[in-house]
């Protein structure tokens, strides 16, 4: 078998973190090779070291039988190694053609030939299968057209390897397929995909081999999918056994807690309502772009409202903004952690007090102390990976990051609302499981939660009730007696649900 | 070894360590510097920019911007000196010049935070606006008191040091503990890591940013007293480039420009680094005008430090 790209025994240390301790392993040609592994497992500083962004403190990386010497992304590119990070990059304002041929347009004297430039990229699109105009401005794509036009840079640098780092996360099903296909005709053409992603149920009908990371280690490496099962991989990945990563536990559900009548705004124009009792878990399910989180935002007070009424516990939130809602028990865990999660700069600590800590801080005094016990009490419980709460957050993973978030409004004293938008996007099985659990408790406790989810069986999973959304409306609801996979889809389809081309009608 | 430099230099007390390099190599070769005398009078020399780089600090860590401070400085000395010859009272005087100052922050907070327009571009209309305004005032030229006692605001000493530096140590300790230990302070950071991410965390941004400039219009009213005391009139012409002095403190003493990012012992040392400069200029008889290009050049090393350092963190 031949050993296309071959890494062997590389090392990378962060003060505190060991991020890859010995990593050698192997991948063919014209194969898909997935990653996976817990969050800060040290998934993405591979591909960090294979895109030249990172230098490795040990080991090497050969490809075709040639040495590699990646001091930077241009040295990569070089090799013909391209990285599609989950942060895109992509300049919104310019043209799909312009930032395909970004550095490198035609040009002739110094002007640029347009007709030129859009011919060719679109034949080049058309040939991998994206069906995007190359003149409309990556601002009006979807997500996931754009995610596609990263992929379509990397072929059209005639890449040899291709790595992606959870490409399909913030994805729609119907995104992700057609991703899938492109990724499929990239096989054939015998290049080397590397694919990370927390989605198991992608590995199996995707890919090739799997190498398994645990705390920066190489736990597992698969050459083939062949007598791998689900069970078996999530072993491998967090050391345990998960029997039922769901582990539902039925409550009795008390009087309505949050109550939401007729809310409108600018990105939602029809009208929505409805409630959320005490201790029950209440699941919205659309399609991305189905107005769910709009709602929640509206909600939130996040966003101007134009109509609607909403109540907690019957008493009328009178605020309509952020601040006043949590005064008021209402908290909202965005989707978007990168923009309106983290604050970058700032510790993991204090990422978590940022709003807690006004319980705690007499005259708007802080008190240090409380604030240290409080973040390590949720580092600890979450399980967050990072050397201290002193850490910068921009230093830690993907999926800790997410956790911080997430520990964020778990810190908040006096919630009786809590609304979380895609709570366990790019999280990992085990911390998957702590963080259902941790939602059970609190909807115990009398907590009225909101779960807002793309993913089907997690929306079933763990919610007793669950509202559908699609195109700006709720269309649907279902108690958990009636959960039944296909009619809940069904109802989140749009009705004339003819596979609509990728280019959408602006 | 080079590693080690650049792991001192880059880290957190790197500014530390470079101003004490720094002021040992003048000490040396410097003659007359470490006195007792010139220490006193290179204290006294940066009282002004001391004092206004508390507030910058805040309002460049909230990743805003405010150009005009100088003008407000000159103004606020006017206004004292004219309103205590007007009501005969110096403690009238002082607080008409202090509600001064804090009206025109108010006014900048108010326009950047509710009207959303952009702090460069307000605080350059203000500063051109409140200059404009001490002009007019004063027909272009200094407003004498009639009161002498009111140098005895910059003359007065306590333990042998001046009243204005006091105020400056002073508020040196208190914005240092505001930016630290409040809630305020950390909101103030918090706004500049990420603003939305704040906002949806239930930080009330425009709250925030328009105490921050009123607090900065208050604190350049009392340095426009302490100056205007000082130079023993209001001058309409006083203060100019003081903003670019106060955000090249700022800088220097490791403020990220981007926000997110400040510490008040690193303002200090800042602010330290330019009136050295400038004291040991001036102690070696070098031209006034070579003092810009130093002030110049010391800016552009900080923003290239604050940069490398910046890349480091990543
Ligand atoms: N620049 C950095 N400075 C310090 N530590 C870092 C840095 N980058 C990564 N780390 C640490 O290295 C470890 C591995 O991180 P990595 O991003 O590779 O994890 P991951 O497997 O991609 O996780 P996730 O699934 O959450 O994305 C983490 O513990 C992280 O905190
Ligand atoms: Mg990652």
């Amino acid at each position: 078998m031949d050993d296309f790209l071959a890494f062997s025994h590389i090392g990378k240390s962060y003060p505190g973190v060991r991020a890859l301790d010995d990593i050698s392993f192997s991948v063919p040609r014209g194969t898909i090779h997935r990653l996976v592994g817990e969050n800060g497992a040290g998934k993405s500083t591979l591909i960090r070291v294979l895109s030249g962004d990172t230098e490795a403190d040990q080991g090497e990386i050969s490809i075709d039988g040639q040495m590699q010497h990646f001091a930077s992304t241009r040295d990569a590119f070089a090799a013909r190694v391209v990285v599609v990070h989950q942060e895109l990059q992509l300049v919104p304002s310019l043209t799909v053609a312009e930032n395909l041929r970004l550095g490198r347009f035609p040009a002739r004297a110094g002007v640029i030939d347009f007709r030129g430039m859009i011919g060719q990229v679109g034949a080049k699109l058309a040939d991998i299968g994206i069906h995007v105009d190359p003149r409309t401005p990556v601002s009006q794509l979807s997500l996931g057209e754009r995610q596609m036009i990263e992929v379509a840079k990397a072929v059209m640098m005639d890449a040899r390897v291709i790595a992606l780092d959870e490409p399909t996360s913030s994805l729609s099903s119907r995104e992700s397929e057609v991703l899938f296909e492109l990724i499929g005709r990239l096989r054939a053409q015998g290049k080397v995909v590397i694919y990370i992603s927390h989605r198991l149920d992608e590995i199996f009908r995707l890919c090739d081999g799997c190498t398994v990371f645990r705390d920066g280690r190489l736990a597992a490496h698969h050459t083939t999918m062949e007598g791998l099962t689900r069970d078996k991989l999530v072993a491998e990945m967090v050391g345990r056994e998960i029997v039922d990563i769901w582990g539902w536990r039925g409550r009795i559900a008390g009087k309505p807690r949050l109550a939401v009548e007729g809310v409108s705004g600018k990105h939602l124009a029809h009208p929505a309502s409805f409630d959320v009792r005490a201790g029950e878990i209440h699941g919205f399910f659309g399609l991305v772009g189905s107005g769910r989180s709009e709602l929640m935002r509206l909600v939130y007070g996040a966003d101007k409202r134009r109509t609607g009424h909403i109540a907690i516990d019957g008493v009328t939130l009178a605020g309509r903004d952020p601040k006043r809602s949590i005064q008021a028990g209402l908290v909202l865990c965005s989707e978007d952690r990168k923009y309106d999660g983290i604050i970058q700069g700032m510790s993991v600590g204090e990422n978590i007090v940022v709003s807690a800590r006004r319980h705690f801080s007499p005259f708007g005094l802080i008190r240090p102390g409380r604030e240290g016990e409080t973040a390590d009490k949720f580092i600890k419980t979450l399980r967050i990976r990072t050397p201290s709460r002193r850490q910068n957050i921009v230093n830690l993973s993907g999926g800790n990051q997410q956790k911080v978030i997430l520990a964020r409004w778990l810190a908040e004293t006096g919630v009786k609302v809590l609304i979380v938008d895609e709570p366990t996007r790019g999280i990992d099985v085990g911390a998957k499981a702590e963080i259902y659990d941790l939602l059970y408790s609190l909807a115990e406790r009398g907590i009225a939660i909101v779960v807002v989810s793309s993913e089907l069986p997690e929306v079933m999973g763990i919610s007793d009730r669950i509202s559908v959304m699609c195109e700006g409306r709720i269309v649907a609801g279902f108690e958990r007696a009636d959960f039944d996979e296909h009619i809940i889809l069904a109802a989140a389809l749009p009705d004339r649900s003819i596979p609509e081309p990728t280019k959408r009608a602006s | 070894m080079a590693g080690l430099l650049k792991r001192i230099l880059l880290g957190e007390q790197g500014l530390v360590v470079i101003f004490v390099l720094a002021f040992a190599l003048v000490s040396v070769t410097v003659p007359n510097f470490l006195t007792d005398r010139n220490m006193l009078g290179l204290f006294q020399s940066v009282v002004t920019i001391g004092i206004v780089s508390c507030t910058m600090m805040l309002c460049l860590a909230s990743r805003d911007f405010d150009l005009s401070v100088g003008s407000i400085v000159a103004f606020a000395g006017m206004v004292a000196v004219m309103a205590s010859n007007a009501s005969g009272s110096i403690i009238i005087g002082l607080i008409v010049a202090l509600a001064f100052g804090t009206f025109v922050g108010f006014v900048n907070g108010v326009v950047i935070a509710k009207l959303k327009i952009n702090a460069l571009i307000t605080t350059l209309a203000t500063m051109q606006i409140v200059r404009g305004l001490a002009l007019i005032a004063s027909d272009g030229r200094a407003v004498g008191i009639n009161d002498p006692n009111f140098y005895q605001l910059a003359l007065s000493k306590a333990f042998g040091v001046p009243t204005p530096v006091w105020v400056m140590l002073i508020l040196f300790i208190v914005f240092g503990f505001v930016l630290n230990r409040t809630v305020f302070g950390r909101n103030t950071l918090a706004i500049g890591g990420n603003p939305e991410a704040s906002r949806l965390a239930g930080v009330d941004v425009d709250a925030m940013r328009i105490w921050i400039f009123t607090l900065q219009g208050l604190v350049c009213g009392i340095a426009g007293i302490l100056l205007a005391s000082r130079i023993t009139s209001g001058q309409p012409n006083a203060a100019t480039g003081l903003e670019l002095s106060a955000i090249s403190a700022c800088v220097l003493g490791g403020v990220s420009l981007a926000g997110g990012r400040a510490a008040m012992l690193g303002v200090i040392v800042g602010v330290l680094i330019l009136g050295i400069a400038e004291n040991a200029m001036n102690l070696l008889n070098i031209q006034a005008f070579y003092q810009y290009l130093v002030r110049g050049i010391i800016l552009l090393l900080a923003v290239l430090l604050d940069n490398i350092r910046s890349r480091g963190l990543r």
